[in-house]
């Protein structure tokens, strides 16, 4: 797993609540079966003027000027900023692996979508959640000052505003040392493997059709 | 103290370990598998020279690439088809059960694991798919995982979870004919919005859901991520014994009566306390239809599509107008009088026998309207084909015009060739309606199989109920 520890990034804002994965990442580009290959089509249905599919050059496509990510004031940026259940619908792992790809490392929302919201820490990407009127005056700041950064600190669990006003947020002790640490969580769930082999055992004794 | 939720139950049956912060390690019992979300799995799983845990836990199949076209034998498109021999490979190098593309079994996954009872009471059921929760409607804890979650569970047999809180959707009295479990959902989903459900297991209860068939049971919970929940479940009563009874991976001899006797305590304890509980009546819901772009977005047949002028919340009101100005819709306009290109019948939603009963019922010597571009039958499954067919509802939709295709996700995400084009709109019987879902700029409204079937005839909507 990728170490997330402390990130100071450019913010760009996409103010829309409900973004669903299927917008995140459109349905043509999850034929892939590579890990790798998404960050070109994050966004495509927004992002470009044309109909994407897969093998297009992204270079070459002709981009929206109205896509906040196209804006060059938001060129670099890490740190999306969105409304309300960011991450909705599919539980597609390629919405995370399109947004890593392109660069972003940490997504601020008012809540997220439950399995986007597991899938993020997988690949090393920070979803924060900061209560709604935050939310609205971080959209209000990013807007009104160019060059927008954000402090995330993954450590002392706190978003810091080019003013220095801190806001902390809450994140699960153990998702959050896998991810200071880089954790293998797979590696880590083996560790249990004796008790796991137990558990099996047991159940096969009380409801063997489990095992059918 | 107060007694468990049918949450509880399945949660405390399941935990292998839990460390002092309240993460615990659940043990997986059915793990579904199709091509889109696992190749990268099976290839972590190779890198790290790691085998599967369980393979009889794991029942693979394609479905969402896989052309519909009656009698294909091939998949045109060369990166769908690497995909789907990708899964084959897999399927292959791991021995697992496989349903490929030529079995008559093969289908869509949420509606092959319960018709062949892979889908048991108890169970704890996973796939990388969101719309596992169907698999609820047997009072099973299941949901949707993301493709390091396939691959942890591939090679633990556990997930590492916490626990979600829990909801009970109730849904009292009794819902008038011509409504289905799709407008019930829809209803629930209007009610307590898209995110209404996020952070919690739902429970649906209540008379009006005890009365649904094991069919219209799983298209509820199937829904239940639409409304946010990872997961949605609905207790055992003998609606689902009797829907089990002699299935392919079902107990049977002597395990049966073993195994009906602990199903029989899949229920929420009376004195159970929920996180919260809503509460809905049957009797006031009408069919329903979505007019944008999130399943939330939902009105009564009889209404008009509603005015984002009148909306107080700046966010909704602003998410509205994106959606009108999507979906190319005015504001006030009667439901009715959506235009409609497509109708699209099928997907783990409405793609089951019943449905197409449901839907055939309605179109029986009736003609889809010429003004139509195509109208669309996929069945859920190869044996749903089968069963419709013995029949004669296949002749049914024929005769109608309906387009009668082979089993499969086809235009619920348009991955394989039945698409949406620009601008179109679609009455479909599938879960989501979200920008070009069924294709690009294509145009959804979700809706019951009997809402669809009457659409398709009259071209455009009409309320089934006096159709
Ligand atoms: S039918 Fe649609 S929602 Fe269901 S599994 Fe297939 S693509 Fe997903």
């Amino acid at each position: 797993m990728k170490v997330f520890n402390q990130l100071k990034g450019l913010v760009v804002p996409l103010d829309r609540a409900n973004i669903d994965t299927d917008a995140i990442i459109p349905k043509q580009f999850l034929k892939s079966i590579k890990r790798t290959g998404f960050g070109g089509n994050l966004f495509d249905a927004w992002r470009y003027l044309d109909h994407g599919e897969p093998g297009m050059a992204c270079a070459k496509r002709p981009l929206n000027p109205d896509f906040s990510l196209n804006q060059p004031r938001y060129e670099g940026a890490s740190i999306l900023l969105a409304r309300e259940n960011f991450g909705c619908g599919s539980s597609r792992e390629h919405a995370v692996w399109a947004l890593d790809e392109y660069g972003i490392r940490c997504v601020i929302a008012p809540s997220f979508a439950d399995i986007f919201f597991t899938n993020s820490f997988k690949s090393g990407l920070l979803p924060v959640v900061l209560d709604t009127h935050i939310v609205d005056q971080l959209f209000h700041e990013v807007e009104a000052t160019s060059g927008y950064r954000l402090i995330v600190d993954l450590h002392a669990q706190t978003v810091t505003t080019p003013d220095g006003a801190a806001f902390p947020f809450d994140v699960d002790e153990f998702r959050k040392q896998c991810l200071l640490n880089g954790w293998d969580d797979i590696g880590l769930t083996l560790r249990h493997a004796d008790e796991i082999r137990a558990y099996e055992i047991r159940r096969r004794e009380e409801a063997p059709w489990l095992f059918a | 103290m107060a007694g468990k939720t049918l949450y509880d139950k399945l949660w405390d049956a399941h935990v292998v370990h839990t460390d002092a912060n309240g993460t615990a390690l659940l043990y997986i019992d059915r793990h579904l598998v199709h091509e889109v979300t696992s190749p990268q799995a099976f290839g972590g799983l190779q890198l790290a020279g790691r085998q599967p845990w369980r393979r009889d836990s794991m029942i693979a199949m394609p479905d969402h690439n896989t052309p519909t076209t009656p009698g294909f034998t091939e998949i045109d498109d060369p990166v769908s088809r690497l995909q789907v021999e990708t899964l084959d490979d897999n399927a292959h190098r791991y021995t697992l059960r496989y349903f490929p593309i030529g079995d008559p079994r093969r289908g869509i996954v949420h509606v092959v694991g319960p018709e062949q009872g892979a889908t048991l009471p108890g169970m704890t059921v996973v796939c990388g798919d969101s719309h596992t929760s169907t698999h609820g409607a047997f009072a099973a804890l299941a949901f949707g995982i993301g493709t390091s979650e396939v691959e942890h569970v591939m090679a633990t047999q556990c997930l590492i979870q916490k626990k979600s809180k829990t909801m009970q959707v109730c849904v009292e009295g009794e819902i008038g004919p011509g409504l289905t479990a799709k407008d019930m959902v829809l209803a629930i989903i209007g009610r307590i919005g898209a995110a209404g459900g996020t952070g919690y297991a739902i429970e649906f209860a209540g008379e009006a859901i005890r009365a649904l068939s094991m069919e219209g049971r799983m298209t509820v919970c199937n829904m239940a991520i639409e409304a946010g929940a990872r997961s949605g479940m609905i207790a055992v009563d003998e609606t689902t014994i009797a829907y089990l009874q002699n299935r392919a991976f079902a107990p049977s001899g002597d395990l049966w009566p073993r195994a009906v006797a602990a199903w029989r305590e899949l229920h929420s304890d009376p004195d159970a306390v929920f996180d919260r509980v809503v509460t809905l009546d049957a009797a006031t819901i009408k069919p329903q239809v979505t007019w944008g772009t999130s399943p939330e977005m939902v009105a009564a047949v009889d209404e008009r599509i509603p005015d984002p002028a009148r909306e107080l919340d700046p966010i909704k009101r602003s998410g509205m107008e994106k959606a009108l100005q999507y979906m190319g819709l005015q504001p006030n306009t009667p439901i009715t009088d959506i235009p409609l290109d497509r109708v699209f019948i099928g997907s783990c939603t409405n793609g089951r026998i019943e449905d197409l009963r449901a839907a055939a019922a309605v179109i029986q010597g009736r003609t889809v309207a010429s003004s139509l571009k195509q109208a669309l039958v996929v069945p859920g499954s190869g044996l749903v084909k089968r069963q419709a067919e013995t029949e004669g509802l296949d002749r049914v939709f024929k005769q109608a015009g309906f387009e009668w295709r082979e089993p499969g996700c086809s235009m619920c995400l348009a991955m394989n060739a039945d698409r949406l084009l620009p601008g179109e709109h679609c009455a479909a019987t599938s879960n989501r309606n979200f920008e070009g879902r069924q294709g690009q700029g294509g145009r959804t409204h979700l809706v019951s199989p009997a809402m669809a079937a009457a659409a398709a005839i009259a071209g455009h909507f009409v309320d089934v109920r006096t159709f």
